[in-house]
């Protein structure tokens, strides 16, 4: 399978992938993590250095004040890495009805992290967390050894201040990804399980649970190869391919921004590498959202936004 | 190296209906509708089908099932102790023909 495969998938229905409204900003502020997790489609990492500096950091807040976004998605690596995350978070907040900020667990569990949950809930940050499974081999499988304590404690935490908690307004979703190379289960089963499972055995209440397949970049892809998996993985997801997906893909309605401050259509063609309009802009250039109609680029690893339910 | 067994030939199973295409049929359209979601969930389906694959031994099911069992969010934890349900029955349905087997030897013996 190569790019053009996906390309000849969208023709042969007679499909095109090109941007609709924008309505939501990623910020990815670097690979710096401190996990280094099996299925990461950008290889992030404690070794990583890479992270947004101040002037970008400005430079994301102005495009911000100057463009109408619905919702702010901050993600990375570990977004607590950033010195700057609580004055991104101080100036973002006002700036669009949602504001999402992505977590491991660990990292918000770190010392340094302490003020960020009454931070967070301060500002009716949404919480999107990783947890893989209502389990601990499979949570650390993927995440490694440690974590799934190290989770359920900060999700009690959360809990504890009003995160998650039916009526508080403060939303904790989690996020769920296959700890290997298979599909995910459909998310309204697994939502109902993991409800059962995660109020049962540890008290935990979360807001909404979304399954998403795992994209075949990075490290994960380089699992995929070395496992022997890789063939049987992407002729999974291709067979998997869903039409009705395309319409509401992510990558229609949102725009990428890389530490550096370079646009993407979605975090995936970012790891990947493709630009935005097929060039580098800079979010200081972008002075409107995005044309309609303008062509999202794509790769094989395409097919895990379009199987079975999609990655919306 | 050539074998009965050919993981491929999985993909291969609806040429069953070549020359039965109604009997086929009939099969494929139950088959399905079992393992929709039904009284059990689609998971707990899978579950039993993993265990019964391997009572019968079919490393078709095994492999489907491994996976069906992984992808509707089973773990590994799960999936052997279903293992182990379906070897307790498989061999306590042994053990309890030893009653037959004592019930003829008191018969027979003084």
């Amino acid at each position: 399978m190569n790019t053009c495969d996906f390309k000849k998938e969208l023709e042969r229905h007679n499909l095109q992938l090109t941007r609709a409204e924008t309505t939501a900003l990623q910020v990815n502020i670097g690979l710096a993590c401190d996990l280094a997790c099996r299925h990461c489609h950008l290889e992030a990492g404690p070794a990583r250095t890479e992270m947004m500096d101040e002037e970008t950091v400005s430079a994301v807040i102005q495009c911000a004040r100057r463009l109408p976004f619905n919702t702010i998605d901050i993600t990375g690596g570990a977004p607590e890495l950033l010195p700057f995350l609580p004055h991104m978070i101080e100036s973002l907040a006002p700036l669009a009805p949602h504001l999402i900020v992505r977590t491991n667990l660990v990292s918000l569990a770190r010392p340094e992290s302490k003020l960020l949950p009454e931070l967070y809930r301060h500002h009716k940050v949404i919480i999107s967390a990783s947890l893989p499974a209502t389990n601990a081999s499979q949570t650390e499988s993927q995440r490694g050894s440690g974590v799934w304590a190290t989770s359920l404690s900060m999700l009690k935490e959360l809990n504890r201040i009003g995160y998650g908690v039916e009526g508080s307004g403060l939303q904790l979703d989690l996020i769920s990804n296959p700890a290997g190379a298979f599909l995910p289960a459909g998310q309204a089963q697994t939502e109902r399980r993991y409800r059962q499972d995660l109020q049962r055995r540890h008290g935990i209440v979360f807001t909404n649970l979304y399954t998403f397949a795992n994209v075949p970049l990075g490290r994960f892809r380089a699992w995929l190869e070395q496992s022997g998996n890789l063939d049987s993985y992407l002729k999974k997801l291709s067979g998997s391919f869903n039409s009705c997906t395309v319409a509401g893909l992510m990558c229609r309605s949102q725009i990428s921004v890389d530490w550096n401050g370079f646009l993407y259509d979605c975090d995936f063609n970012l790891a990947a590498g493709l630009h935005h309009g097929e060039r580098r802009i800079h979010i200081s250039e972008l002075k409107q959202l995005p044309a309609c109609g303008t062509a999202v680029p794509v790769g094989d690893h395409c097919y895990a936004c379009t199987a079975g339910s999609g990655f919306t | 190296m050539e074998t009965y067994y050919n993981k491929a030939d999985l993909a291969s199973f609806g040429d069953i209906g070549k020359d039965a295409p109604e009997l086929a049929g009939k099969f494929f359209d139950y088959y399905g509708a079992v393992f929709a979601e039904g009284a059990l969930t689609e998971r707990e389906k899978a579950l039993i089908a993993l265990a019964v694959a391997h009572a019968v031994q079919c490393p078709y099911c095994i492999d489907s099932y491994t996976t069906a069992c992984l992808e509707k969010g089973s773990n590994l934890e799960e999936m052997t102790e279903a293992l182990h349900v379906v070897t307790a029955i498989r061999g306590g349905a042994s053990l309890v023909h030893g009653i037959q087997m004592r019930k003829i030897a008191e018969k027979l013996s003084l």
